[in-house]
């Protein structure tokens, strides 16, 4: 079947979708934006985490096909995400590569964030933790540390650095403050 | 396999009356990894996700009517005074994530023992909307698990709604499992006082074959709290009375040895939850109670 939806703003279709193909997989293998992660498959880990309608998902437990006419956030559209909802244009958004893949778009505060605290490791689990992170800062712009923790639940990182990852987001919300 | 998109309720009742091996897809919880870890295929996948009156929810005189797609993220936001232990149990929902999109429907259609909205509205009391082509029906919730992952749904029969009673008396939610966030229960157990009919009620997660409440537990909670005139006066519950009631609940469970935890734990830990959320619901009435007087 085809499925047509938004993807970082960019209208997107995919062909000859499996009725049971998840969005992670339409995502990563027919849309090449391997970003969000395919770990466990079964919604334990939130590294494919991205966001439909606005809303935290895990996309491996979206059936591709219920993504039809939705919009997707992935980590590749974090940057350009970030950088509307401040206000800001890009310059150069409407070339090709550009903000729709990541590359080229910079990164998101959150991101920026997230290198400066040291809160990458192996950077399996990062682009999950990102898009929930962000997504929690849009919604919170002074979160306590119960509120991070709450936010990240879905999140796992296996190389245990969740303190850093503490650290960044408390650090990106101190830079998001700082900059309103 | 076809993926069946029903723009509306109606179309989605006659999709299922025609293809009945159909399988619903709201928030995915489930039916997603069994597709994805290939334990199942199924000939007809039918996605939920358009049928906006799924996610609306409506508060009546005495009960709420949740429609089955609502999702756990806004039952612990809006529905919190309404539906206390629903609220508590969908905030134990794995993760963030998950209860964005999960809903007390998917729980009800898989009607896995581990289901965590089952307890809370066992304790609550409610009634599952059901509906077909030939009509609509509700099912009491004591009648509606029929086995380990069955229920009483008809193959042509989709789940619309459930009408959950509204508290009338604090409630409380309890889970074992071994971290806070993204576990699915060892054990669970709600209770809900209902001082209206000077009644308790329980509901036991994943410690028997279904979700069950502890009858004789509550029966016998019953029977003392009216013979003591507790709730009159108010009193601290006597501990042989919690002691009794916290035995009887273990002795409602038919538990298994799983990699979760053995039989023997779950009855322990289920007499635990049972003892804590009984002096939690009975504080929270005396405190109600004193709060009531002292106003008079």
């Amino acid at each position: 079947m085809r499925v047509s939806f938004t993807v970082n703003g960019r209208p997107q279709q995919a062909d000859d979708v499996w009725e049971g193909e998840s969005l992670l997989y339409v995502l990563r293998e027919r849309l090449g934006l391997p970003g969000s992660k395919n770990a466990c498959e079964q919604g334990e880990c939130g590294s494919c985490t991205v966001r439909l309608d606005g809303v935290p998902v895990c996309s491996c437990l979206v059936a591709a096909g219920q993504a039809e006419g939705s919009e997707v956030i992935t980590v590749e559209g974090l940057a350009e995400y970030a950088r509307q909802r401040s206000g800001d244009a890009l310059p150069g958004a409407a070339d090709g590569a550009g903000p729709h893949t990541g590359e080229g778009a910079g990164l998101a505060p959150v991101q920026q964030a997230f290198i400066d605290a040291g809160a990458v490791q192996c950077g399996f689990c990062t682009p999950g933790l990102l898009v929930a992170a962000d997504e929690m800062l849009e919604r919170n712009p002074d979160p306590s540390d119960a509120d991070i923790r709450e936010a990240l639940s879905g999140n796992l990182c296996r190389c245990t650095g969740y303190e850093k990852i503490m650290d960044a987001v408390r650090l990106a919300a101190a830079r998001q403050a700082e900059g309103a | 396999m076809d993926f069946l998109r029903p723009a509306s309720w109606e179309e989605a009742l006659a999709a299922k009356a025609e293809h009945p091996t159909a399988v619903p897809i709201a928030g995915g919880t489930d039916v997603m990894v069994e597709i994805n870890f290939d334990h199942r295929r199924p000939e007809y996948l039918m996605d939920l996700n358009r049928i906006g009156d799924l996610y609306a929810w409506e508060v009546g005189e005495d009960s709420v009517r949740l429609g089955a797609s609502v999702p756990y993220t806004r039952i612990m936001e809006n529905l919190r005074a309404e539906l206390p232990g629903l609220a508590l149990a969908s905030h134990t929902v794995a993760s963030p994530q998950i209860r964005n999109r999960g809903g007390v429907g998917g729980n009800l259609g898989t009607a896995s023992p581990a289901g965590d909205a089952h307890p809370a509205l066992l304790a609550a009391g409610a009634e599952v909307e059901v509906e077909s082509v030939r009509g609509s029906r509700r099912i009491p919730i004591d009648d509606f698990y029929t086995g380990v992952k069955r229920n009483a749904l008809a193959p042509d029969e989709l789940i619309r709604a459930v009408h959950v009673k509204k508290a009338d008396g604090p409630q409380q939610y309890s889970k074992a499992g071994t971290r806070n966030a993204m576990v699915i229960a060892v054990c669970a157990f709600g209770l809900a006082l209902h001082p209206r009919t000077r009644t308790v009620r329980t509901g036991i997660g994943s410690a028997a074959p279904t979700p069950v409440r502890a009858t004789a537990a509550e029966e016998f909670l019953n029977a003392a709290l009216e013979e003591g005139g507790f709730w009159d006066n108010g009193k601290v519950i006597t501990p042989s009375v919690a002691k009794r009631f916290s035995d009887l609940c273990s002795a409602a469970c038919n538990p298994i040895d799983d990699v979760r935890g053995t039989a023997s734990y779950r009855r322990h830990a289920v007499g635990v939850m049972a003892r804590r959320t009984l002096t939690w619901t009975w504080e929270s009435y005396r405190g109600a109670r004193r709060a009531t007087e002292g106003a008079a």
